[in-house]
């Protein structure tokens, strides 16, 4: 009896389908909660070519989620722990560990091996790297991340869907959101988000069933609600990766301190007098700001009149509720204008604040 | 006009509730986040997207529907 008989004869894999896994390359980056159901099912499914990529060690606490481990495992790497597992579950498919960290120096030769890329990361700046380094190689990403006991599953970057920046265009500020070693995380709950993951890679390969391109899977492991909410594709958030490209490599990332939008509460400006304040709403929204020296750039035009910008002064960027503003900033930054602001309060705010002061 | 909010992930631990309904009569999502602010000052300082009647929208966009759902990013893996 065939390893895979179980799959052939279904008539939406059969041997076709198998060979197909067969030849699929998949790199997954973390072998963390997520990445050891990911691996477990990709390599039980006969995936030919699996790579692992994790600079980590085994540690105790992992062993209440992370099922690829024993107690044996304690101490070792995690990319190189699993590889041994998973060369037990299957001996016919072909293994890399790369027990490392994915950095913008390795990420862009390393996906390029690969046919599609899985997210199991547990931190931002990984997150975010993974998705440029993905947009970059035009390569799809199955992405998942959780948080206590909800999670949070899409594809991206696939037959021209949106990417994660579609969804959320910038990092968060470090250390707002924390992760599962400061919070803790059912356990299972990797499990159940993390197969999910290799659901959604096995029908890429396959090319059966609906993939979750275009929307985010959001599940809440106490109540059994989900929602699926539809993601819009940004063109220019897209373009704006695309273009970091050629210097991709020359990226830094501080994993201790990601680069962060700078925000300002307007109190804190009004008395700055060398500051250029910037309105990137729509030209008809309401209400105008009254009293302050104002100049209006909509978020949509910002790259193309960068010179309307005054480099001597500090930028103090706002718009209806603090949102597009932070987008705005970070735009700036990655077009390296300096001293830029967000300020925390929207339009309306605004001149509330400058009424009482 | 009422309208149903739902809140994820951390955003529950600021609002001690995943879903509440309330009456609104703005017009814009922007205004509707300015009422929640009020009501809950530490989510301004949150990140999060706004989505409405299932879809992402901008801030800007007209309140159509009847349900709002605040959707913070998870890092956790």
């Amino acid at each position: 009896m065939s390893r895979y008989n179980r799959h052939i004869v279904l008539s939406e894999i059969g041997q076709n389908g198998q060979d197909k896994l067969s030849s699929a390359k998949v790199l997954v980056v973390g072998a963390g909660g997520l990445g050891c159901p990911v691996l477990q099912y990709l390599a039980a499914a006969g995936v030919g070519t699996i790579g692992i990529i994790d600079f980590d060690v085994v540690e105790l606490s992992n062993l209440q989620r992370q099922v690829l481990f024993g107690t044996s495992s304690l101490g070792k790497n995690k990319a190189k722990a699993a590889k041994e597992r998973l060369k037990d579950l299957n001996d016919s498919i072909n293994i890399t560990a790369y027990a490392e960290r994915l950095t913008p120096q390795n990420a862009i030769s390393l996906f390029q091996n690969y046919d599609i890329i899985v997210d199991g990361s547990d931190n931002f700046e990984t997150r975010y790297l993974v998705n440029d380094a993905s947009i970059i190689t035009n390569k799809p990403l199955v992405f998942a991340a959780i948080y206590k006991f909800e999670g949070q599953v899409s594809v991206f970057n696939y037959n021209n869907g949106p990417s994660y920046r579609c969804l959320f265009p910038n990092p968060p500020k470090q250390g707002s959101i924390p992760n599962c070693s400061d919070i803790g995380v059912l356990g299972v709950l990797p499990g159940i988000i993390g197969s999910m993951q290799a659901n959604e890679v096995l029908k890429i390969i396959l090319g059966i069933g609906d993939v979750l391109s275009g929307e985010i899977f959001c599940y809440n492991a106490l109540t059994l609600q989900n929602s699926v909410i539809k993601i819009n594709k940004s063109e220019e958030t897209i373009q704006s990766v695309l273009k970091t490209k050629n210097n991709f490599n020359k990226t830094k990332i501080d994993f201790n301190c990601v680069s962060q939008i700078k925000v300002a509460s307007i109190e804190d400006l009004w008395s700055e007098k060398n500051i250029q304040f910037i309105d990137v709403r729509e030209l008809d929204e309401k209400p105008k700001i009254e009293g302050l020296e104002v100049i209006h750039i909509p978020l949509g035009q910002l790259e193309n009149r960068l010179h309307h910008l005054d480099s001597t002064k500090t930028k103090a960027l706002f718009c209806q509720s603090g949102i597009r503003s932070k987008r705005a900033v970070l735009l700036l930054q990655q077009h390296d204008v300096q001293n830029c602001f967000s300020i925390i309060e929207g339009a309306s705010e605004i001149n509330n604040k400058m009424l009482s002061k | 006009m009422y309208i149903t909010i739902k809140y994820f992930g951390q955003l529950t631990e600021i609002t001690n509730l995943e879903e509440e309904t309330l009456e609104f009569d703005g017009m814009y999502v922007y205004e509707l986040l300015e009422t929640l602010y009020r009501k809950y000052s530490t989510l301004r300082t949150k990140d999060f997207q706004v989505a409405q009647n299932k879809e992402l929208v901008d801030e800007n966009t007209k309140i159509t529907g009847q349900e709002i759902a605040l959707l913070p990013p998870f890092s956790g893996g």
